[in-house]
Formats: C-alpha cells, structure tokens, sequence
C-alpha cells in the first residue's frame, strides 16, 4: 500500500513537469497552429542560464526569475526572427524551423557547457516527508513543484478568462484576420503567446533539473513527455495540458514502479492510442464538426 | 484558420498522365536512372559507393514518406521505427533463419507494411499534431522493445549480420562497396517505380482529392479512409525495405539507438527540405542526409578548435541549414529549382509544354 502511494506522489509531482512542458506547447499552438520541436532545447538552454546565475549569486531565488525573465525574452525572439518569416507558408515548414532550431541550440550548448551532465540544486530538500515509521517518496521540493506548476495554470486561467489582454490572444489565435480588423495587434499576441510558452518551458525546466540533471540531452524526454500529455489533453486546451500531465505522470509511475521503467515508453503509446481512437481531438477538445 | 491548420501543403502538381502511357514512361525513368547509376558506381571510389548505398535506402524511405505527407496530406514522426521494423525482420530471418537476402528484404517490406495497417488506420481518425503526437509516441515506444527483449532483438547491441556476397561472375575483385551499393539501389528503383506508377493512377489522384477536401471526395463515391488507409501502408512498405537496406545490406548492423526519435525528425526534415510531394525532392532530401553532417564535420575538422566546439560544429551547421532553408526556399529546393527553370525557360521563350510538366501552372489558380 505504502508502494501505491509513493508511485502515486511520485507521479503527481513528474506530471507536474509534464504539465508544464505541455502548457508551453499549447501556448504555442494555439497561438501560432506551431508544435514547437525547440521547447525542450530552450528551456534547456534558461537551464543553464539559470545555472549560471545561481552560481555566482548564490541565490536559488534570483536565478529561478532570471530563467524565467530569459524565457520570455527568448519566446519572443524566436517568434519573431524564426517563425514569423515561414508564417504564410506551409504549416510543415515552421516545424522543420523548429528542428533545426533544437538541433542548433543543442549545439551551442554542448559548445559552452560541454555535454556532460551536472547538478542542479533544488529549491527546497529532495528527502520525502517521514509519515509513521517510512519515508515517503514525496518531499518538500515536490510541493514546491506541484504549487508553482498549478499556481501558474491558474494564472494562465485568469489571464485568459478575466482580462482585456487574455481575451485578444484568444481573437487572435481563433480568427487573425477578423481579429486584425477589430483592432487587436495580432503579430504582438502571437509574439506574447509564444514568450508566455517560453516562460512557462522554463518554468518546468528548473523544476525538473535537480532530477534529471543539467546537459544538452537531458530534457529530451521530458519534451516527448510533454508533447504526448498536450495532445492527450487537447492542444487547444490549457487545462487539458495540466490534467493530461498529471495523467501521464501517474500512468507512467505505475507502469515503470510495478512493470519496470523500459516499458513507459510503451505505456505512453498505448495510452495515447486509446485515447485518440476514442476522442481523436484529445480528452479536452471542444465539439467540432464531423470531419470523413 | 482552417487553412492554417490543414495539413494540405500548397503544391505544383504534375497534371495526372492521360492513357496508358505512365507505365512505360516509368519505365524509361527507371532505366534511365539504372544506366546513370550503374556507371555512377562504375566511376567512383568505394567511400562514394558507400555513400550512393545510403543515399539509395534514404530514398526508398523519404519518396515513401513523401507520398504520404505530400500527397496524402499526412505527416508521419514514426517513420524512422518502420524503418527499424524491416532493419530487424530482414536481419533476424537472415541469422536465425538463414534466409536468402532477396526473400529477407521483401520479408522486412511486408512486416513494416502490416505494423503500417493499424497505424494508417489510427492515422485516418487523426488530424496534423494529433497524428504527429501518436506517430512520435510510436516512434518513442517501438525502440524500448528491443530493449525489454534483448534475448531476442540483442538488447543495446543489436543484431549484426555478414556483409552480402558479390556473385562470382563478376570477378573476384569487385568492390563489396559497389555489389551493396547496387543492392540498395535496385530497391529505391523498385519504390520509384511502385510509387511513381502509384502518383499517376486513379488512386494516386484519389490521395490527392482525399487530402485537399475529404467531405468532397467522399461525395464523389472515394472511401477516403481506404485511399488514406492505402497511402500509409505504401508509406510504411517503403520505409520498411529503406530500413531492411540499412541494416542487412549497407551497415550489416541494427542497434535500437540507430532508429531513435532523431532519425524520424530527419526523415521528415529531409522530405519537407527537399520538396514536399515530389519524388525528385526525395532524391535532393536523401542527398542531402547522406551529404551534410560528412561536410559539416569535413568543415569542423579543417579549423584548429577546442573539443568541445568542433564536436558539436557539425550539430550546429546542421540545425542552421535546415533553418537556412525553409526561410530562404519554403517550397524546398526542388521548388527551388523549379523556380529557376520556370524562369530560365520564360527567359529563353520556350513554350510550357506537355514534356515540361515540372514549370506546368497550377491548375488550382
């Protein structure tokens, strides 16, 4: 039973970074119809740049907003030096520009920081909470984790849901040019949603760092991870993004806890299949006309 | 926004053979391109004979994955595990079971065109990232089997077989990098020849309505989930003798880290650099995998750089390139060429005819 509950905190806390790669990739999408390939490099990027800073400052706290800072300031550039020149052309190519993107910052990386792994501290202590005689293998940087990731949703939520700005990325992502014609400033929104994406990949690339480590490889699988929990959930959809990530999380702790971790990927496929055959848009699509 | 979201890429098509014809003017490309190689083969050094063989499996692979995502309108990140799924059938029929490498190629064909079935059919319900996220997860998944049964698949290590030996009838000396090279492109001339003939018959042009309106075509009388069904298995065969090619012919070696996510994400950025939709773009793709990271790490190498920089150079060359071209050339380089031609020949005057489909108008404008 004690095995049942680690697994299932354990999930909880790895599909909290699950979902917050995915949020990041469906900001993306629903601002610019892009899956962002490059998300895991970027935030592996901040990563380092987080790194960075908490060495020479020895502040946890300053390098946390610095990757943050970083994160919105890259998705914005990418935005506008990379994807806005291939926007009108076929939807492929901006994802080939996307490839070649993780491919190079990959590259760069390993030319500044070498491609051998290295620590990253946690926020707050790894040791799991002691309940009763065991410990649990669910601590306080896990609380940290799940807190951050679902108070960032709620503000996404806000944003979106209660404000002027929310509403026109939303005009903007659902119908450009009638949006264009209304007076939003459609090329800053798509600009401002791809920067919100950023932040939020590096939001979960601090997170997770203290346990996969910090290399230009090491994120990869989270990105895969939290690709599959964005189109579990419905790319269009925010708190389809989260709650995929938490379902991922716990399916993925169960099978690799009870069955071995070799066969998660697997796990994942067949989850993500039975999903998509019962609802092809994802577990939080909106009703849409029946398409052949 | 729904044309956005489509994954329908605006393409110049060739305008459909009329009458009987496609048959033998395929012919006459194959051959054509048989003679070309075969003195191509004749002319150059072992090293470049090596580097046609992977050109040749490359080809079978993006000419397969370009019909589907440029024709069918579907795109595929799994393509690089079918690809493992003929590498491994083949090789595993020809060590455990002593198979002939003819019957184990076909063999490795025809299993990556079955594991295609379920999933062209899945493909069929999916829409663009929807398909993409369940392609990526197979691509992700089907490696971890070779590990969970190593017994079998040779875990970590893989399968190795002995290289292919030339006949002797054609000498003694003859090079094993020419018999494998002339091995690997007999089968991209059997895929040009099947998906050539495929493009320019009623189905391929079935494909073509299915992904330009489905609710159309469906009116029209196509089962548009058979022709997409079809494209996929088509798709899927092809990739699957690329991957038999690979691993039995040219590198006689399979591993589960040689088929990983990054093969099929190339795989995609070759077909889509080349030209989406056309199969001379698998040919400028397939070059252009085969030729690039030798290159870029060529032009590492002729720099005195730290350890660190000239590793990861030709990484970086690489993801420029790709970035390099879609901005430059969005419909690829046989756009690209196309382009070219088309003006060459306004400039010289000459009339667009029949013979001079690829400057054709789009009749869609």
């Amino acid at each position: 039973m004690t095995k049942f509950l680690d697994f299932t905190l354990n999930g909880i806390s790895t599909g909290a970074v699950y979902a917050a790669v995915a949020l990041a990739l469906v900001l993306i999408w629903r601002a610019t119809r892009v899956v962002n390939f490059a998300q895991g490099a970027m935030l592996m990027i901040t990563t380092f740049i987080a790194s960075a800073v908490i060495t020479k400052t020895g502040s946890y706290a300053v390098g946390f907003v610095v990757a943050l800072l970083a994160g919105l300031l890259f998705g914005a550039v990418v935005e506008r030096v990379l994807i806005r020149p291939v926007e009108g052309a076929p939807p492929l190519n901006a994802v080939i520009v996307t490839l070649g993107l993780y491919t190079l910052l990959l590259a760069v990386a390993g030319m500044i920081w070498g491609t051998t792994p290295r620590a990253f501290p946690a926020a707050f202590s790894l040791r799991g909470y002691r309940v009763g005689g065991t410990t649990l293998l669910f601590g306080p940087n896990d609380t940290f984790i799940v807190a951050v990731v679902v108070g960032v949703a709620i503000l996404l939520a806000l944003l979106f849901r209660g404000t002027a700005l929310g509403l026109q990325m939303r005009a903007a992502a659902f119908n450009p040019e009638v949006a264009r014609l209304l007076g939003t400033r459609v090329g800053r929104m798509f600009t401002l949603g791809w920067a919100l994406a950023a932040a939020a990949g590096s939001l979960a690339g601090v997170l997770v760092a203290p346990s996969v480590f910090l290399g230009p490889n090491n994120f990869d699988p989270i990105l895969i991870s939290g690709f599959v929990a964005a189109v579990l959930g419905g790319l269009d959809s925010p708190p389809g993004a989260v709650v995929g990530g938490i379902v991922l999380g716990l399916a993925l702790s169960y099978v690799s806890g009870y069955e071995g971790s070799a066969l998660a990927p697997l796990a994942a496929l067949v989850i993500l299949l039975l999903v998509l055959m019962v609802r092809p848009g994802g577990l939080f699509s909106a009703a849409k006309g029946r398409e052949v | 926004m729904s044309s956005r979201a489509a994954h329908a890429p605006r393409l110049r098509l060739r305008p459909p053979a009329v009458g009987g014809h496609t048959l033998l003017r395929s012919l006459a490309v194959v051959v054509l391109a048989a003679v070309i190689l075969l003195a191509l083969t004749e002319a150059v050094s072992d090293y470049r004979n090596s580097q046609i063989a992977a050109g040749a499996y490359y080809f079978a692979v993006l000419a397969g994955l370009t019909v589907l995502a440029g024709h069918g309108g579907r795109i595929s990140l799994g393509h690089g595990a079918l690809m493992a799924v003929g590498a491994y059938t083949a090789m595993l029929l020809i060590e455990r079971e002593g198979w002939a490498l003819a019957p184990a190629l076909a063999a490795g064909t025809a299993a990556a065109a079955v594991v295609g079935i379920p999933l062209g059919i899945a493909a069929t319900r999916l829409q663009g990232p929807y398909l993409a996220g369940a392609t990526l997860a197979f691509a992700v998944g089907l490696p971890a089997l070779g590990d969970r049964f190593p017994s079998l698949f040779g875990g970590e290590n893989g399968l190795s077989v002995n290289p292919p030996t030339a006949p002797s009838w054609l000498g003694a000396n003859f090079s094993l990098f020419r018999w494998e090279a002339w091995i690997a492109c007999l089968g991209a001339l059997i895929v040009l020849f099947v998906l050539y003939n495929f493009l320019h018959s009623g189905a391929g042009r079935s494909l073509r309505a299915t992904r330009d309106d489905p609710i159309a075509a469906a009116l029209c009388g196509l089962r548009v989930r058979r022709v997409q069904t079809v494209a996929f298995v088509l798709s899927a065969a092809s990739a699957g003798l690329g991957g038999a090619l690979l691993g039995a012919v040219v590198q006689q070696l399979a591993t589960p880290s040689a088929f990983e996510l990054t093969l099929s994400l190339y795989l995609l950025a070759g077909v889509v650099i080349g030209g989406l939709g056309s199969l001379w773009g698998a040919i400028w793709g397939a070059a252009l995998l085969v030729l690039l990271p030798n290159w870029s790490n060529d032009l590492a190498n002729s720099f005195s750089l730290s350890t660190n920089v000239k590793n990861n150079l030709p990484l970086a060359i690489y993801g420029a390139v790709l970035i390099a071209i879609m901005l430059v050339w969005p419909s690829g380089i046989q756009g690209a060429i196309r382009t070219l031609l088309g003006g060459l020949r306004r400039r010289l005057g000459w009339r667009a005819g029949p013979a001079a489909a690829p400057a054709s108008p789009d009749p869609r404008r």
